[in-house]
């Protein structure tokens, strides 16, 4: 059994937590499928310099109303579970430090262009299908693992992985859908987080299913519909940029790129 | 099954002026650049309209060509040029942009995450081209008010 060595076990004990800030939230409720209202309900939480919005949610809900949906898991920025819009701008709560803000009251809604399940949860589906679309994963009709032709791995040298890497930082939180102006008005829009992949793999150079997957997006509301507005790369919480994906992924399509 | 409430934001999604607060000026640009995109089809459709005139004689034709010599007339015509001078040069930065130059390279990313496609250069650009659709469009009032 792992024991707590005693030094730190009595530091941690007499660590006093007192919060001296408050902050406001201001929490978007709605429930679809009860009925159509919508409005903001208000709590005061006590906060620290390290306190995130997750936090103060979580607060909320411990202490205050249980009853709030938010939807997380990793709270380290990993899972892409905690989008939302807060203080008007798509981010993860988890992610984003209220002592960051600069505000008294932080305003914390579902992210735009999402259908809302409740609260602050939203439906994911339409992302997740068009990602899959894209064909998330290298296609190549040979094996890694081929003892016949003695292929162990498919070698890439530091540049080639350069070429791709940043895009296979992406989480799937559905932050640049929600900030993409296109997404606003359409619904069929394939989405710069499913082009960003696509280049990912299309860049990769063990990957050979670029014909594949520029078929998909070379349709009316694939990639042409993107026009460079760039908002999905300035809310991207892991430097995947999608808006310069996109636009390297056209060189495919124009002939630029091979 | 949850009602798509929120699904899309809509029209408020390209119109409101808060995004462009928060999303800076390459969002304004976007917006310009289908607003004037819009707005000179309009142009094109009552310009073809207009010279078609041509065809009912010369009486007619003088008296369409009057619309515009008006002051209503000469500001519509100071907001086409306005609207052609940024488009085009909008235009243009897209163009270059989309065959992928100008929006920096791929590399590995570190904390904290600067977007690279989001750059001086293309700030720079959006602001030329207004400047310049400023500048044509004073011109224009210029020779038109003389
Ligand atoms: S590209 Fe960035 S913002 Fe979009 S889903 Fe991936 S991690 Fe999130
Ligand atoms: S909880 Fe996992 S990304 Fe925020």
């Amino acid at each position: 059994m792992a024991t707590i060595h005693p030094k730190l076990s009595e530091e941690l004990s007499q660590t006093v937590v007192s919060s001296t800030k408050s902050v406001k939230l201001k929490i978007k409720r709605s429930n679809p499928n009860v009925n159509s209202e919508q409005k903001f309900d208000d709590f005061v939480v006590p906060i620290e310099k390290w306190t995130t919005v997750l936090d103060a949610l979580l607060d909320v809900k411990s202490h205050l109303d249980h009853s709030v949906g938010v939807r997380y898991s990793c709270r380290q920025a990993s899972c892409g579970s905690c989008g939302m819009k807060i203080n008007g701008k798509p981010a993860l709560a988890c992610f984003t430090k209220i002592s960051e803000l600069n505000s008294d009251s932080i305003t914390v809604e579902p992210m735009d262009n999402y259908p809302v399940v409740r609260d602050l949860a939203v439906n994911m589906d339409r992302m997740i299908s068009n990602h899959k679309k894209v064909m998330p994963y290298v296609i190549r009709e040979d094996s890694e693992i081929d003892a016949e032709s003695g292929i162990r791995e498919f070698l890439q040298s530091p540049e080639n992985v350069d070429k791709y890497i940043q895009f296979s930082s992406c989480i799937k939180c559905g932050l640049c859908n929600s900030a993409c102006p296109t997404m606003a008005m359409d619904k069929t829009f394939v989405g710069p987080q499913a082009l960003a992949q696509a280049y990912r793999y299309i860049a990769d150079s063990r990957d050979k299913g670029k014909n594949k997957r520029l078929k998909v997006i070379d349709e009316s509301h694939g990639i042409w519909r993107c026009h460079f507005a760039g908002s999905c790369s300035q809310v991207c919480p892991k430097g995947v940029d999608p808006a310069m994906g996109i636009q390297l992924l056209r060189g495919y399509l124009l002939g630029i790129r091979d | 099954m949850e009602r798509e409430t929120g699904a899309r934001e809509g029209l408020k999604g390209w119109l409101n002026p808060g995004k462009i607060g928060k999303f800076g000026i390459e969002r304004l640009a976007w917006l310009l650049m289908r607003l004037t995109g819009l707005g000179l089809l309009a142009y094109f459709i009552g310009h073809i309209y207009e010279t078609s005139h041509i065809l009912d004689g010369k009486a007619v034709w003088d008296k369409s060509l009057e619309m515009t010599q008006t002051t209503e007339g000469h500001l519509f015509l100071a907001l086409v040029i306005g609207m052609c001078v940024f488009h085009t040069g909008n235009g243009i930065r897209l163009m270059i942009a989309q065959m992928g130059y100008g929006i920096g390279k791929t590399e590995r990313p570190d904390y904290p995450y600067k977007p690279q496609s989001i750059n001086m250069k293309g700030k720079a650009c959006i602001y030329a081209t207004l400047g310049m659709a400023a500048l044509a469009m004073w011109y224009g009032m210029a020779v038109m008010f003389a």
